[in-house]
């Protein structure tokens, strides 16, 4: 089954700027996607046309199987939305928030109350239920915009960069909750800037640029397109080496190395290299930020 | 529990209307009470002070004369704000979101915001009628007029502030219409006078002018007298909100001001 079906979408704002060039996507359901790009790339909009934000310019979008040109109202009870900008109306309180949210969904204020309840106490919000937004934490904040986004159960989540600004304890709690999320069957859809938040948590991802989609794989496909890695040796003392040459080491510190191995390298080889130089292997592992690098690769062409 | 798509927009709009009387409610002080304020003082200053040296308008007391218009102002004043600086205030917070989000359709955002208006509207003329009640005694002769008017007008600018709300770019352009066009409308619309006092020219230009069918539709009401025929201004006023529904409509399913 597919989440989201997207064919020849294309966006031209009044202005004339194109926002979305031809985009083609699919989502499979229960899929974890990450869509990655620049600021100003098309994610946001991509997502605005996707929650009737934004109209747009030609093209077909299907959610769940249903065309948004169609039955978008049926299309919209599939789709839960955690935007980017904080929107909550700033003097209600944040139970009537959640409730009020649920009736625009045309569920009752009894039976919202109880999905409310539930969604305040999982997302640490319960205490806070009689303030306003302007009295709560940027995290705060958004939870409450995830719980609101989850008040009519949809199949489908959109989040566009929803850990930014938040700290990074807060953001491996709501990581660990997208997680569950995904786990019961829920689609999701994230945009991020924090690329370890795609390699962490995502299954497939797309790299959007300039309006068009330029990649579009598995995560760990599009990590292992990377020719090379750089790994973070730890040895119990470094020492100068003619065999170590040809891997051009940077020396961090005393017990610390960097080496950036390509493909034909093995790690075989360059361990046995480093016992022959006559250090210790204490550690080894890849520097990371590996997608980041195919990342700024990509964009940089 | 299976729900009609009827009965789900019919919660949504609920939803809107309920939100919309917690909003007056919760900030009682800026919506219910300066027009009973400023209502109150005029019934002072022009009813009791500058009314005394006026004599009897066509059988009634100047006092007696004004309750009508002055009430009629109180409900198009607060019937207008209330939809234009709510909607406008989920629109500049981005919380429209919310609801454009969502399945609700136009008919029932609109009908929500339109309802609060309404609401708020007819809530404050009758406490500005209940105030009158201490400076004379207004006659009532045709209940079901005065009920069709204030519908009427609530309806109209309820819609009118909508439609303002929607084009409103910047905080100034939720007053300009208030300041420029209303204010003017309703002070030349019959509150405080008759128009056959006015020289024929001004008779004429009044004529154009649709607050004074609402004024003058309402105090035959009371009175049983108007400049104008009641059954026109009815007629009139529906046709208004019919205008209106049909722009507010249109407007939002362009998404004019709220989707790119």
């Amino acid at each position: 089954m597919t989440a989201i079906q997207i064919t020849n979408l294309t966006k031209t704002y009044a202005n004339g700027t194109q926002a979305l060039k031809n985009i083609n996507l699919q989502v499979e359901a229960g899929d974890f996607f990450a869509l990655l790009g620049a600021n100003g790339a098309g994610k946001t909009t991509l997502i605005g046309i996707l929650t009737d934000l934004v109209k747009k310019t030609s093209g077909q979008v299907k959610i769940s199987g249903c065309d948004i040109d169609h039955d978008f109202s049926k299309a919209k009870k599939f789709i839960g939305v955690v935007p980017q900008e904080i929107n909550l109306n700033i003097f209600e309180r944040v139970i009537d928030i959640l409730i009020t949210q649920a009736g625009y969904f045309g569920i009752p204020r009894q039976e919202a109350f109880g999905e409310a309840q539930m969604l305040l106490k999982r997302l640490g919000l319960w205490e806070k239920r009689m303030n306003v937004p302007r009295t709560l934490s940027g995290g705060m904040k958004r939870r409450l915009m995830i719980a609101r986004a989850l008040m009519h159960q949809p199949k489908v989540l959109f989040l566009d960069e929803p850990t930014a600004g938040v700290d990074v304890e807060i953001r491996h709690e709501m990581w660990q909750y997208l997680r569950e999320l995904n786990a019961a069957g829920m689609t999701i859809l994230l945009t991020t800037h924090y690329l370890e938040e795609v390699e962490q948590m995502c299954r497939n991802a797309a790299i959007i640029k300039g309006g068009e989609i330029i990649m579009c794989d598995s995560v760990k496909k599009l990590v292992a397109v990377m020719e090379r890695e750089v790994y973070v040796v730890s040895v119990q003392q470094v020492k100068p080496s003619v065999v170590l040459e040809k891997y051009q080491p940077r020396v961090i510190d005393e017990t610390t190395l960097e080496v950036e191995l390509s493909r034909k390298d093995t790690l075989h080889d360059f361990v046995f290299h480093l016992a022959q130089a006559e250090m210790i292997l204490t550690d080894i592992r890849p520097k990371g930020h590996r997608l980041e690098k195919l990342f700024l690769e990509v964009l940089n062409n | 529990m299976i729900r009609t798509a009827y009965q789900e927009q019919f919660i949504a709009f609920e939803t809107i209307v309920r939100r919309e009387i917690m909003r007056f409610l919760r900030i009682w002080t800026q919506t219910l009470l300066p027009p009973v304020i400023t209502q109150t003082l005029y019934f002072v200053i022009f009813g009791k002070f500058i009314g005394s040296r006026i004599g009897d308008i066509q059988g009634v007391s100047y006092m007696a004369f004004i309750v009508p218009g002055l009430v009629m102002m109180a409900v198009i004043n607060s019937a207008f704000s209330n939809v234009v600086s709510s909607f406008f205030s989920v629109k500049f917070q981005r919380s429209i979101e919310e609801v454009l989000v969502s399945p609700t359709s136009n008919v029932a955002i609109i009908a929500g915001y339109v309802m609060g208006g309404m609401i708020r509207g007819i809530l404050v003329g009758w406490i500005v009628f209940i105030v009158s009640i201490f400076f004379t005694r207004p006659n009532v002769e045709h209940i079901g007029i005065i009920l069709i008017f204030i519908l009427l007008t609530a309806l109209v600018f309820s819609l009118a502030g909508l439609t303002n709300a929607i084009f409103a770019k910047k905080f100034d352009d939720v007053s300009i219409f208030p300041t420029f066009v209303l204010t003017p409308l309703t002070y030349l619309g019959g509150v405080f006078y008759s128009i056959h006092s006015l020289p024929g020219f001004w008779q004429k230009v009044s004529l154009f002018n649709p607050v004074l069918y609402m004024v003058n539709g309402f105090r035959y009401g009371f009175y049983g007298f108007s400049d104008v025929s009641v059954i026109s201004s009815i007629f009139f006023l529906i046709v208004l909100s019919g205008i209106l529904i049909y722009a507010n409509v249109y407007l939002l399913q362009k998404g004019t001001g709220i989707k790119s």
